[in-house]
């Protein structure tokens, strides 16, 4: 893909159209705004923000765990822990983080003037902070917060709930319509507001990947927001979707929370595929290997992220028929993502690699998130499921695709983009040491975690038997190093706004696309006469 | 691909106060609804519920007033491109897409409790054994009989499908059909005929939701069926609950749309706020199809 601009269309616009000034001062600036850039900026210091306290959330669990034993928390407040990490880093902080990143780089990869609806895309991020004031406020509440787990299986989160769980669904709501407006406008925008000339196929592959991501938010989104109605209803209004003794079942709580809840993780890795196949082909100095197979693959993963929820339910007792069908469905999974990570190996593949460190994170993401995909093929096995539900085998899988997968994609994706965003290159020695530290942090904190859940540690646990003691030692030192690291980060990226080296318009040699056609700082208003794609 | 005429003019709107408003309805109104719900729940007198909800909801209120107020100002001095017109239908299609998704859950709660849950409770299939919890319960559709009836009472009788239901089917069809024809006559400029079609589909509509409300009253006064009478009641209630709030909204949006067309808003060629609101209304006539067979006559 090449782009020839006329270098006077991309910067600071024309005089005569009204729309076309600086940012605002002040506060307002950033509580009235339409700017996708100055959206995407808040999107992604909330999702820091959340990152920060999910992970506090997690030092005290890891904290608890460091010894067998109660030491330092009860159980209640344990199980709270427990689930509103889960809750922070599923919604405040991986899905915000990739909003920030489709806000601020899909117009500039498509050559938009902004995002397609700009008010509704405010509205869209100003829903985030007031949902997670309201979810963060339960655990002030009497009785505490909410303690049956982030995936909140009835009958713990209705009839045995605490009452801040009436709170907790509103903040579902909220959190579910933000994600759907959000995922609206990136359809609308992505299928509207391409440059001449960009064609489906020329997309860069973060649009594509987060087309198809907006597609499955607004296709589960509102299940999700059915589903915890059902059980504002079961709670509040007598009915009995989740009793037995009604007619219901448990078990359908189920089903309907992991017809969202399985899409919901591709949700959450798709965007970070999308940038992975942006920055290797640019540290690389190689054309991406297979564009076509990886849009289709991407497809693909989609479709089959529909049908094969009831593999978070084998041992709830469904019919074998559906064990079956589920586990083989899920396995075909593999495929397309096989697909993926071979493309990726090949685009490296006697290319002129260096090793900066949006391209460590990438390589990192590659390998790691291999191994939380070969932990989810042994999960996938029904039979052998048996063994490992509800183990720590089943936290390190979903931690490896998880935090080297999206995390690791969304600081990836951080570094590669700071010089566009704020003009400046980031501090290289510390962007390495932040990847290091955190690259053996995460692999001490959650490769353990693989040896105990085999041998049987339950999660969500406080206690646990003294032969799991030195495992669960060396993952806590691990977590408290990966925790620690990421004030690093935040040190360097307040570092890099303030100052540091000027960045080019196109700092990587190899990359390729729109976004580095305009200069850096990206002015506050690019493409407001779209650019012609050749 | 659109052409490069259509997007030189691009409209990004200003600041806009409207999204904030927006979020803090949103936010006093959930916060005073589980305020209250709560409170009713605990037999707390003297909740502050009720009234934080109605200060969220004044927020709102005006936020929708205000909002589209803006949208229609801009749109009748001609701000909006062609590629912006394309940004609503694509926005409007995709919202009514996720509102499919939403009844998709419900309606997917009811066939499992059908196909699945249902007769494994009475004994019946693959997972036959759930019966040793309620030894003897028989599974019948319309749950006549719950499993433990001091929690869930059942209901004496069911609505049938032949008397009210099948009016209001009628009447809501027939409202797609009177709708259409307004829109035809918008498309050919004749303002009277669009005026009395479109009034026609409002008041039908509104009839429909009067005779769900006498239906309401029957269920619970005089057959038990309420939404505490077990999966059956449940089903139905939030099923056809949804619908009439559907319905409530898109009478809600047509008759704007009637206040506009009288104040001679719209052309010919430029009307898409009309047909937003009959997209709208087409599926909610759609649900109510699936509803009529899956609900009332199956």
């Amino acid at each position: 893909m090449s782009a020839v601009i006329d270098p006077g269309h991309a910067g600071h616009g024309h005089a005569g159209h009204d729309h076309h000034h600086g940012p605002a001062k002040g506060l307002m600036r950033w509580v009235l705004t339409t700017n996708h850039k100055d959206i995407g900026t808040m999107y992604l210091w909330f999702s820091f923000a959340m990152f920060l306290l999910g992970g506090s959330m997690a030092m005290v669990i890891r904290a608890e765990l460091f010894q067998p034993g109660l030491q330092i928390v009860q159980p209640e407040f344990f199980n709270q822990m427990t689930t509103m990490h889960g809750l922070i880093m599923v919604f405040g902080a991986v899905m915000p983080a990739f909003v920030g990143l489709a806000n601020w780089m899909i117009p500039l990869m498509i050559g938009a003037p902004d995002m397609a609806l700009p008010r509704m895309n405010n509205f869209s991020f100003w829903l985030l902070p007031a949902a997670f004031g309201m979810l963060i406020s339960t655990l002030f509440m009497e009785g505490g917060g909410p303690n049956f787990g982030w995936t909140f299986y009835a009958p713990l989160s209705t009839t045995y709930a605490p009452e801040s769980v009436t709170f907790f669904i509103f903040a579902v709501h909220l959190m579910g319509i933000s994600s759907i407006m959000g995922a609206i406008n990136v359809v609308a925008t992505i299928l509207n507001l391409r440059a001449p000339g960009m064609t489906l196929m020329k997309m860069p592959l973060f649009v594509w990947t987060w087309l198809i991501t907006a597609f499955l938010l607004i296709a589960v989104m509102p299940v999700l927001a059915g589903c915890v109605t059902m059980m504002l209803m079961d709670i509040h209004f007598g009915t009995s979707f989740f009793s037995a003794a009604g007619g219901g079942d448990p078990v359908l709580f189920q089903h309907v929370f992991w017809f969202f809840g399985h899409p919901e993780v591709y949700i959450m890795i798709l965007p970070a595929f999308g940038a992975v196949s942006a920055i290797i082909p640019a540290f690389a100095r190689k054309p991406l290997f297979g564009y076509t197979s990886m849009v289709y693959a991407t497809a693909s993963i989609a479709f089959l992220s529909f049908i094969v929820w009831a593999h978070h339910m084998f041992t709830v007792g469904i019919p074998l028929t559906g064990e079956l069908f589920f586990m083989y469905a899920t396995m075909l999974i593999a495929v397309p993502t096989g697909v993926k990570v071979f493309n990726w190996a090949s685009t490296m593949w006697r290319g002129s690699m260096t090793f900066e460190t949006p391209m460590l994170f990438s390589v990192a993401f590659v390998i790691l998130f291999t191994i939380g995909g070969f932990s989810g093929l042994m999960l996938a096995i029904a039979p052998a499921d048996f063994q490992y539900h509800d183990t720590y085998f089943v936290v390190a899988h979903f931690h490896y695709v998880l935090v080297p997968g999206a995390i690791f994609g969304i600081f990836a994706s951080a570094y590669y983009w700071l010089p566009k965003w704020t003009g400046h290159m980031y501090d290289e020695t510390l962007g390495k040491l932040h990847f290091w530290m955190s690259f053996i942090g995460m692999n001490m904190a959650f490769f353990p975690m693989h040896f105990v859940g085999l041998a049987g540690m339950p999660r969500r646990i406080p206690d646990y038997n003294m032969m799991f003691a030195n495992f669960n030692m060396v993952s806590s030192i691990g977590a408290f190093m990966f925790g620690a690291t990421q004030l690093l980060f935040l040190f360097i990226v307040i570092k890099c706004i303030r100052g540091g080296k000027p960045a080019a318009a196109k700092p990587w040699d190899g990359a390729e696309g729109l976004e580095w056609t305009v200069p850096s700082p990206a002015p506050y208003h690019t493409f407001t006469t779209p650019p012609e794609v050749k | 691909m659109s052409s490069h005429e259509t997007h030189e003019s691009y409209y990004v709107p200003a600041q806009s106060k409207w999204p904030i408003i927006a979020t803090l309805g949103m936010l006093f109104s959930v916060y005073g609804v589980g305020t209250w719900f709560n409170d009713m729940k605990a037999d707390r007198a003297d909740s502050n519920g009720p009234l934080i909800f109605f200060i969220g909801g004044l927020f709102l209120a005006y936020m929708l007033f205000g909002w589209f107020g803006n949208v229609i100002k801009e749109s009748r001095s001609g701000m909006y491109s062609p590629q912006m017109d394309r940004s609503f239908r694509w926005g409007m299609s995709w919202f009514i897409f996720s509102e499919v998704m939403f009844f998709a859950a419900f309606f997917g709660v009811l066939f499992y409790v059908r196909t699945w849950a249902g007769p494994w409770l009475g004994g019946e299939g693959d997972k036959g054994v759930s019966n040793m919890l309620w030894p003897g319960f028989e599974y019948t559709w319309p749950l006549l009989n719950t499993p433990d009836p001091k929690l869930y009472p059942a209901p004496s009788g069911t609505i049938s499908a032949w008397g009210l239901p099948l009016i209001n089917t009628i009447l809501l069809v027939t409202s797609s059909f009177t709708l259409t024809f307004a829109h035809h006559a918008l498309r050919k400029n004749h303002r009277k005929p669009l005026t009395l079609w479109l009034a026609l589909t409002v008041i039908l509509g509104i009839a429909f939701l009067v005779l769900q409300v006498e239906e309401y009253i029957h269920a619970y006064t005089e057959l038990g069926l309420t939404l505490g009478s077990g999966i059956y009641g449940a089903t139905f209630f939030m099923l056809t609950g949804f619908h009439g709030a559907h319905v409530t909204l898109g009478a809600l949006m047509l008759s704007i749309m009637l206040i506009r067309v009288i104040r001679g808003h719209f052309s010919p060629e430029q009307h898409f706020g009309f047909e937003a609101a009959a997209w709208y209304w087409h599926f909610v006539d759609v649900v109510w199809i699936g509803l009529f067979v899956f609900v009332y006559v199956l």
